[in-house]
């Protein structure tokens, strides 16, 4: 992986070699190992023995490379009493991160088209307050809501978890799209508006198929964002339905006979498996994604 | 706009409909659960919430608790320290990556890499490089070195700064990504007057870029406070709050009361709590922002 960013490989001619370059590039390359090194290191312990993991150093690579780790992290560590290893985690948390992806998404999107091309009159006073409420700590609502799903009849249930994640999705996810759609030109909303379409005409007909980059944007940070979870996924689901974060943090915490570190990375590169396919997968869109989901438009 | 007639409520109607959901998020969870925590805090409930109100008691017994006050010394520690560092090495490698240097994308991409992970896994990746028997710590002992202690992981006086190299290690990526948004937005003429006008490259960063990029570090900063404040996750996974009690934060102090200890009382007087510290940063911001001028 290193290999991949060997310094200034290709030189312009006359001055790839002066000493600003080589500061330059040099320090982006130490940088740049220090961030790669968690990694290489997660990979390098999940593919050791464990005798060789007791005497080796963790930036050594494996001398005899085995995958059992792997097979037991997904298939046989033990968290409580249950021994069928992350890969209950694994689809606990696609059935949360899928419904809750599209919820949020639906809701956001709409809302974020009334707020843009349908003002109603008091309208940004809630917008306003749903832009504050992200910066409002978790914690001063987390007991509140467990009284209300509770209320509905759905604390611990899958569903209530869904609505949880978007709650607290709507405010960056309202933001992105209402500034999306802020942006399309006005005259192509009235030229519809002339011919007769309607709010949901409009939507499905005109603005959805316009922007389709900020519906994966949208997604990108969505199913990172909720595949991440672990402060909701252990409050609002019972045990066997806890996301993979959760399982991953009981799995390695168990105390339950001897450490196995390499069952633990194993474990642990997998949980970060999804989130790190959509980054390297989406590569630009995910910085757009950040970035707008970071600095109001 | 509107003209007094009865079916004023009807009048785009459906633009209304879709935003109830915001509208119910808004006022009934965001406002509606933070006036009912704030007010729950004043009074004695356990394990259930009970309207008996007991003044400030709540807030009393929390500042005598020595966990709390550990707490909110560990997310000092830890916001200043990774408001700095966050913010230097953010905008230094936005500097770096903004000399029209080759492979731009692929250093990007690595440093940003580690923002895409959850502070489970980064917390449970740092406890393994930073364990000693077999972390750093003893690879650096292997070389010679014998007597070299690098431990903050089992280290009370220093465990917070263990939770900080994580913290940092992920989060200083997206910190970069906002830096070089910033220094893009910053018109080329500006460099080139600088350049003909001789002043050196650091000094152009420090008295006119930087100045220039008041509005990105004003509103980094806030994404960085108000993400300090949350801590909570990477705690969890990397130290679990120890040794001791040496790693607590707020966030979880206020976590272990409402549904560990019955103690939702509590939980409600520390949530509060902080809530005013967000409100600190939040409140003088937001006036920078949004007053005066009329915005979004």
């Amino acid at each position: 992986m290193v290999e991949a960013v060997a310094g200034p490989a290709g030189p312009r001619p006359v001055r790839a070699l002066s000493r600003r370059n080589i500061i330059l590039y040099g320090t982006l390359i130490v940088i740049a190992i220090y961030y790669i090194l968690p990694l290489y290191v997660m990979v390098v312990t999940s593919l050791k023995g464990m005798p060789e993991i007791r005497l080796g150093n963790i930036f050594s690579p494996p001398v005899e490379v085995t995958f059992q780790p792997w097979v037991k992290a997904w298939a046989q560590a033990c968290t409580g009493l249950n021994c069928d290893g992350l890969s209950r985690g694994f689809w606990n948390s696609v059935v949360i991160t899928v419904p809750s992806v599209v919820l949020s998404i639906v809701i956001a999107s709409v809302n974020g088209y009334a707020l843009a091309n349908w003002r109603f009159r008091g309208a940004n006073i809630f917008f306003t307050i749903l832009i504050f409420g992200a910066f409002i700590p978790y914690q001063v609502m987390i007991y509140p809501l467990v009284i209300i799903l509770r209320e509905i009849g759905l604390y611990g249930k899958l569903p209530g978890l869904v609505l949880v994640h978007t709650i607290f999705g709507m405010p960056i996810l309202t933001l992105l799209f209402r500034n999306y759609f802020t942006s399309i030109p006005e005259e192509l909303f009235k030229a519809a508006r002339v011919d007769g379409a309607g709010f949901w005409g409009i939507y499905f007909k005109i603005m959805l198929p316009m922007s389709l980059p900020i519906f994966v944007v949208a997604m990108i940070l969505q199913i990172t964002g909720i595949w991440n979870d672990f402060l909701f996924g252990v409050i609002y689901t019972k045990p066997e339905a806890y996301p993979m974060t959760v399982q991953l943090n009981n799995i390695v915490k168990s105390v339950q006979g001897v450490q196995e570190y390499n069952v633990n990375m194993a474990a642990t590169i997998l949980t970060g498996l999804v989130p790190l396919i959509v980054y390297f997968v989406s590569g630009k869109l995910f910085v757009r994604g950040i970035a707008a989901g970071a600095v109001k438009g | 706009m509107s003209n007094g007639r009865p079916n004023q409520i009807f009048r785009n109607l459906n633009a209304k409909v879709a935003a109830i959901p915001m509208i119910a998020t808004a006022s009934v969870v965001f406002v509606g659960g933070t006036v009912w925590t704030v007010y729950y805090s004043f009074t004695s409930s356990k394990l259930l919430p009970k309207a008996k109100f007991v003044g400030l008691d709540q807030y009393e017994r929390l500042w005598s608790t020595n966990r709390w006050l550990v707490s909110i010394e560990n997310l000092f520690i830890y916001g200043v320290f990774s408001l700095i560092f966050s913010l230097v090495i953010g905008f230094l490698l936005a500097a770096l990556l903004d000399q029209k240097i080759r492979f731009e994308n692929t250093f990007r991409t690595i440093f940003l890499y580690p923002f895409a992970l959850s502070f489970i896994v980064t917390g449970l990746v740092w406890q393994w490089i930073l364990n000693p028997d077999f972390g750093v710590q003893q690879v650096v002992r292997d070389l010679g070195w014998t007597s070299f202690t690098f431990d903050p992981l089992y280290n009370a006086e220093i465990v917070i700064y263990g939770v900080l190299i994580a913290g940092l290690w992920q989060g200083t990526g997206l910190i970069m990504c906002l830096m070089l948004a910033g220094l893009r937005g910053i018109d080329e003429d500006i460099w080139k007057a600088a350049r003909v006008d001789g002043i050196p490259m650091w000094k152009t960063y420090l008295f006119i870029i930087i100045p220039m990029m008041r509005p990105v570090f004003i509103t980094t900063l806030v994404i960085i406070a108000s993400g300090i404040v949350r801590v909570y996750d990477l705690i969890v996974a990397q130290t679990s709050g120890g040794p001791g009690i040496a790693s607590e934060v707020p966030a979880k102090y206020v976590y272990d009361a409402m549904f560990l200890k019955q103690n939702l009382g509590q939980g409600f007087a520390g949530s509060t709590m902080m809530l005013l510290s967000v409100l600190i940063v939040l409140i003088p911001w937001a006036y920078l922002e949004f007053g005066g001028k009329k915005h979004g």
